[in-house]
């Protein structure tokens, strides 16, 4: 967590453009070595040191566009993320698609063979795109068609257009639609260096506004109304973000394809939200690995043949969603269950712990020995778990253990009177401001213990008016352990669901 | 002035609804003119003439349509009044990689057989199997990254069907040497490839069957469970509580909606689909409150616009393209302008639709805007005669016009108060018909009714009473003054002590 | 009287709303889909006060404050903050919105939704510099949140989210504080610190309005008291005004024929 914590805030004050400079890098070295033709690679480390090494040219600009593409997506992604409009992106995208297609038409007709400029076409894409976005938010507003159907219907209306545009310009006599259905699947393996121009153009401009409206666009995601109370202008922020999303989306068409430009705005930034808990962070997090899923996508495809680029970039950020959904520091699975593990031991040694001095209690003496067969019918535990749970008393050495018989250590002495203590100050709590009646108290408590500390700790001992000395209160109710015949009928004490 | 007798009610109830009937009848006129100039426009241009060219080959493409449409529909009423509708969208994405890979699993073990009539039915069956297998499986998938990464809804489900669809899009581009499969063919699909294969073998081709089976499916299951579906649409805790596994319903559906979509595959593919599953449901849905006539309604429209749909990709090249200047184009894309034309009825239902239309809702409010100007006029009468003031047109009308600021408004509403028989004009006098003194009676006891109410309950100084009365006085009815007048006992002055009629 | 025609005369002139007064709601109506929720509210509040709002679930008490904000559109009347348009006076308005406003799951820190009251000051484009995050701790500090600063928000208490609001609107430095039920899932200590901070605005001689909930705490806590159930029942200070009959008006139930009259102008707004 430091260690991140560190790296993130070295990097946050200069925000995106960071991310961008790797990419910018790439760039100008593209920029500077003519094309040359070599022959196809023979082997796949060759190919892989061709790639890294920026040997070709073609090579060099597709990972140039793909990776500033892939920072761009995720940087805007984590607003719609937390803005919660994750699939407006999707709306987007298919509606830029009869706009270009419209584009097209238009451009073939009032000038016969100009249909696929590309400026045309990317000019069409976005007001498609922003036609989407509007439409959108204009259904939400004037009629009771939730977000939802809303998104649907935009989305798969437009792209119906689209198709009837499309199937008119297929049937054309001047032109083929080939190009057009670059836009669908993507052509990030035939991206040229005008492309890649226009990309990077697009992206500085959508880092730029990113980075000057950063704090505007934080507000309008956490809490609008305070932003609106204050008299920003919420409505144009959230415009804004919206011509944002747009951007991405017609730069994104072009590279990953137009099915899977939202994939590069959601999970990118769906990913980052399990490494950090800073909105900065994360922002930069999330166009890391925008940037990384893009360029191994872009490579991986450059060395084996026949796979789709714009899929295989998405499959990589799809894995490192799951790797982070796993292994993130803020809740990723494996820390979580780790942390539940330890716990759960934690509690298991307690718990012994407690018995042992319970048992011991009432033989007013805590460094004698107790038979196991006693305290293991306390626990209610499973031999094996006990076993478990005593080898590791062992082995922190707070127990002894001397083939039936057990004792306390030192430090177990002192660390079973410390929870024991923390127990009962927990069961006078609860028995005194919860309400509890005494005989229910001890199952209450044993959930809480385990993890009272410092400031809980204190605060207890004040509202309880305790000392804070290591005096270990009474217990409020009746400790059945003096006998072992009145502990197995056991007065709740002894039927914990604890286990290994 | 407590008893009232009855017919005098309907004296006043008529005189409203009088000046009511001219905007109803407006809007009548607008609806009839709007649908006789678009078919007058049909006729002159001559659009109807290619439809003349239609053949069994059309009608065996709007049969697919009609009942892709239909079929899909159902389902999508319920993902509309659940807020689902986006999970229609995820499953019909995330089913291409079930297809593909299912597609590959039957030419694997085929061997070498692969001509085999018998492989043909396998390969199908398997590759709706694995459609409808990995449509389920977007949504249980996005469930779990849901809850066990905590990850927003919305979010969560974009991730899952955007990876899935990669997937498949890997999948189909990496084997489309060895085996022929063509991604157009699943994300758009191919009416015109169905009716042509009818066309040519003289039988009805298995995409119409497997649609049909589905719309039966649907509508069997609607009517057995119409009731659990609704309360769990509804309110899932509460169907919970009375005894229904609102999870199995929602998996239910879900599954149903995978069969449904992936059915439709093969005739509009995989992302128009989505237009026929919620646009006809959420036309309905402005149309109606109910749900079961919103299932009906729904599975109407997707009928007419399968139909229109289909019709309008034949007119469109004559009407709209030749124009332009285009005139190789034959037809256009059925299926595109299908959705095309749903997407259409969605918005004359965001106008037009009889409650909830953003016009018909301008509409009352004109309506209103008359009627309380009306009102106001017979107010200003009422008042006028009671303090024996003027009641000169001039001196009431500019009076008016202070007030409110909408002089034409003013004297629209005296036009048409004097055609309703509420005012009669003598010379330039203006006199209250027995009509118009019990209507403005009411208006007027209204505000001061209100007044003394407020003055009653509202911590406000009763120079603040007014202008909330004149708000008001026009929503209160018969039945709310007769409330009021035994809510404030007695009274017979308002608080500043004018007689209440 | 005289010179009118009308039944009332006297509406027209707005003008007995003193202009030192820190808030002044002048016939407001306040409706959500052409419903009244806020019949006619007209209310002046005094200067350097702690003010309750009070009244049942679905008075209308937030929505008095946002309409008072220019959050939701009002159907008539005007809100003066001290005798000028609220578009004018945004600086010197503090507000602390309900708590389950937002999602506390957003991946800020306290310090920076505390700085977040400080954005109209920072202005455009312009990031959170050195200066207004000092400013930002400091108010924290004010709350006793000072060691919280770098926690994520949710792993805050309910209290503790509270006072990171409260610090947020103490960030601006407001003369007029409209706090929307900052009591509400807080435990005693906290609502004891909050108080504390209240009255310490007091004495500062700010004004502080607060939708308040507990009926036990009103006359403890504050000196002005306004009555709310979709129309204002009383006013004025907590001694004269907080009285059972009073109480009684406005927890006696919504009136029937008020909610009657609202939807009947509902339907006839939108049908009819």
């Amino acid at each position: 967590m430091t260690v991140v914590a560190r790296v993130a805030r070295w990097c946050r004050g200069t925000a995106t453009i960071w991310w961008l400079s790797p990419a910018l890098i790439y760039l100008t070295s593209a920029a500077s070595q003519a094309s040359e033709l070599e022959d196809p690679p023979t082997r796949w480390t060759e190919g892989l040191y061709r790639v890294v090494m920026l040997r070709d040219y073609n090579t060099r600009v597709v990972l140039a566009g793909a990776t500033v593409m892939g920072v761009t997506a995720g940087v805007v992604g984590v607003f719609m993320l937390l803005r919660k409009r994750a699939l407006l992106g999707d709306v987007v995208s298919h509606a830029a698609f009869p706009g270009v297609a419209i584009a097209y038409l238009c451009a073939e007709l009032t000038s016969p063979g100009t249909g696929k400029t590309l400026s045309y076409l990317l000019v069409g894409a976005t007001v498609g795109g922003v036609f989407g976005a509007m439409a959108t938010s204009w259904i939400r507003r004037a009629t009771r068609v939730k977000d939802d159907a809303a998104l649907a219907i935009v989305l798969s209306v437009l792209f119906g257009v689209g198709i009837t545009a499309l199937s008119i310009v297929q049937r054309l006599e001047t032109g083929n639609a080939a190009g057009l259905t670059n836009f669908i699947y993507g052509k990030t393996a035939s991206m040229t260096w005008s492309d890649l121009k226009l990309i990077v153009i697009a992206s500085v401009v959508v880092a730029g506004v990113v980075m000057l409206l950063f704090k505007e666009l934080t507000l309008l995601c956490f809490d609008e109304q305070f932003g609106a109370s204050h008299g920003w202008p919420t409505a144009s922020i959230d415009m804004c973000l919206n011509m944002l999303v747009v951007a991405v989306c017609v730069i994104g068409m072009q590279t990953v394809g137009l099915l899977l430009v939202v994939a590069m705005l959601i999970i990118p930034a769906a990913a980052a939200r399990f490494w950090s808990d800073r909105i900065g962070t994360m922002t930069c997090i999330a166009g890391g690995f925008g940037a990384v899923s893009s360029a191994t996508g872009v490579v991986v495809s450059s060395i084996v043949p026949d796979l789709a680029t714009g899929a295989l970039i998405v499959l990589f950020a799809a894995s490192l969603f799951v790797g982070s959904m796993l292994f993130g520091v803020r809740q990723g699975l494996v820390p979580r269950g780790y942390l539940l593990f330890r716990l759960r031991r934690k509690t298991a040694i307690h718990h012994l712990l407690r018995a042992f001095y319970e048992a011991a209690e009432v033989r007013t003496q805590l460094n004698g020995q107790l038979p196991t067969s006693l305290l293991l019918s306390h626990l209610g535990w499973k031999e094996r778990t006990f076993a478990g749970v005593a080898k590791r008393g062992v082995r922190k050495r707070l127990v002894r253990r001397d083939g039936q018989e057990m004792s306390l250590t030192e430090l177990g002495q002192r660390e079973s009177a410390r929870i024991v203590r923390n127990h009962r100050l927990w069961e006078l709590y609860l028995i005194r401001y919860a309400d509890i009646a005494p005989t229910h108290v001890d199952r209450d408590a044993d959930q809480i213990e385990h993890i009272i500390e410092g400031d809980i700790l204190h605060e207890l001992e004040r509202t309880l008016a305790q000392s804070a000395d290591q005096e270990v209160p009474q217990s409020p109710h009746a400790v059945a352990v003096s006998h072992p015949s009145a502990v197995v009928s056991g007065d709740g004490q002894s039927t914990k669901s604890e286990g290994s | 002035m407590t008893g009232r007798p009855k017919s005098a009610l309907t004296v006043v109830q008529r005189a409203r609804r009088k000046s009511d009937r001219l905007s109803t009848w407006c809007y009548m006129f607008l609806a009839v003119s709007l649908l006789f100039s678009v078919i007058g426009i049909a006729v002159i241009s001559e659009a109807w003439r290619p439809l003349m060219k239609w053949d069994a080959i059309d009608n065996t493409m709007v049969l697919a349509s009609v009942l892709v449409a239909v079929a899909c529909s159902v389902p999508g009423c319920f993902l509309v009044v659940r807020k689902q509708s986006m999970m229609g969208d995820a499953i019909s994405h995330a089913a291409l990689p079930g297809v593909v890979i299912a597609f590959l699993l039957a030419y694997m073990f085929a061997g070498e057989d692969h001509d085999a009539e018998s492989f043909e039915t396998i390969k199908r069956s398997m590759m709706f199997g694995g459609a409808v297998f990995v449509g389920v499986l977007c949504t249980l998938l996005t469930e779990s990254v849901q809850r066990l990464g905590r990850v927003e809804g919305n979010a969560a489900l974009g991730v899952v069907f955007t990876s899935l669809f990669a997937i498949g899009l890997l999948l189909m581009r990496a084997k489309a040497d060895d085996v022929h499969i063509d991604p157009d063919c699943v994300l758009y699909g191919s009416v015109e490839n169905i009716a042509l294969e009818a066309y040519l073998t003289g039988q009805i081709p298995s995409a119409i069957w497997v649609n049909a089976i589905a719309l039966a499916i649907n509508v069997f299951l609607v009517v057995l469970l119409f009731k659990e579906l609704r309360i769990s649409a509804f309110d899932p805790t509460l169907a919970t509580t009375v005894g229904i596994n609102s999870r199995m319903l929602h998996y239910g559906l879900m599954t149903v909606t995978a069969i449904t979509l992936v059915a439709a595959f093969e005739t509009v593919g995989s992302i128009l689909v989505v237009a026929m599953l919620i646009a006809p449901a959420a036309t309905a849905y402005l149309l109606t409150d109910r749900l079961s006539w919103m299932i009906v309604l729904a599975m109407i429209i997707a009928a007419a616009a399968a139909v229109v749909g289909h019709a309008s990709a034949i007119v469109v090249p004559d009407l709209v393209l030749r124009p332009l200047g285009i005139n190789s184009v034959e037809s256009v894309s059925s299926t595109g302008m299908t959705a095309t034309v749903i997407g259409g009825f969605f918005l004359i239902a965001i106008f037009f639709a009889p409650r909830h239309g953003t016009v018909s809702r301008a509409l009352n409010r004109v309506k209103l805007a008359i009627r309380i100007a009306e009102e106001d006029v017979l107010g200003e009468l009422f008042r006028r005669v009671e303090r024996r003031d003027t009641t000169a047109t001039s001196a009431v009308l500019e009076r008016l016009g202070q007030l409110h600021r909408r002089s034409w408004l003013n004297r629209f509403a005296l036009r048409n108060l004097v055609s309703a028989d509420a005012v009669r004009r003598d010379d330039d006098a203006l006199h209250l018909t027995e009509e118009g003194v019990l209507w403005a009676g009411d208006v007027v006891s209204s505000h001061r009714l209100w007044e003394s109410y407020m003055s009653k309950h509202f911590a406000l100084d009763d120079d603040h009473l007014h202008e909330a009365a004149e708000r008001v006085e026009h929503f209160l009815d018969d039945e709310m003054r007769s409330r009021l007048r035994d809510e404030l006992g007695d009274v017979d002055v308002d608080p500043h002590g004018r007689d209440i009629p | 009287m005289s010179s009118t025609h009308r039944d009332s005369p006297a509406s027209t002139e707005p003008n007995e709303h003193p202009a030192s007064s820190p808030l002044s709601i002048h016939d407001m109506t306040v409706a959500y889909h052409r419903r009244p929720v806020l019949w006619d509210i007209d209310y002046d509040a005094p200067l350097g006060k702690l003010i309750a709002i009070v009244g049942p679930n679905g008075a209308g008490k937030s929505t008095l404050i946002k309409a008072a904000l220019e959050l939701i559109p009002k159907v008539a009347g005007e809100v003066l903050v001290f005798g000028k348009p609220y578009r004018k006076q945004r600086h010197v308005v503090g507000y602390v919105p309900q708590r389950e406003s937002v999602d506390w799951d957003f991946p800020v820190n306290a310090l920076d939704v505390v700085a977040m009251g400080l954005y109209r000051q920072i202005g455009w484009f312009r990031p959170v510099g050195k200066r207004h995050r000092a400013l930002a701790l400091e108010s924290l500090e004010k709350v006793g949140m000072a060691a919280f600063a770098d926690r994520q928000i949710s792993q805050l208490s309910g209290g503790q989210q509270q006072r990171v609001f409260l610090a947020r609107a103490l960030a601006q430095d407001a003369e007029l504080y409209l706090m929307d039920e900052p009591f509400s899932g807080v435990d005693a200590a906290t609502e004891r610190a909050i108080i504390d901070i209240l009255r310490e605005l007091r004495e500062a001689g700010r004004t502080v309005m607060v939708v308040h909930h507990d009926l036990q705490t009103v006359e403890e806590y504050f000196d002005e008291v306004l009555l709310l159930n979709m129309r204002m029942v009383a006013t004025g200070p907590t001694s004269e005004v907080f009285t059972p009959e009073n109480l009684r008006k406005t927890y006696g139930g919504k009136l029937a024929l008020l909610d009657r009259v609202g939807h009947q102008m509902q339907q006839g707004g939108a049908r009819k």
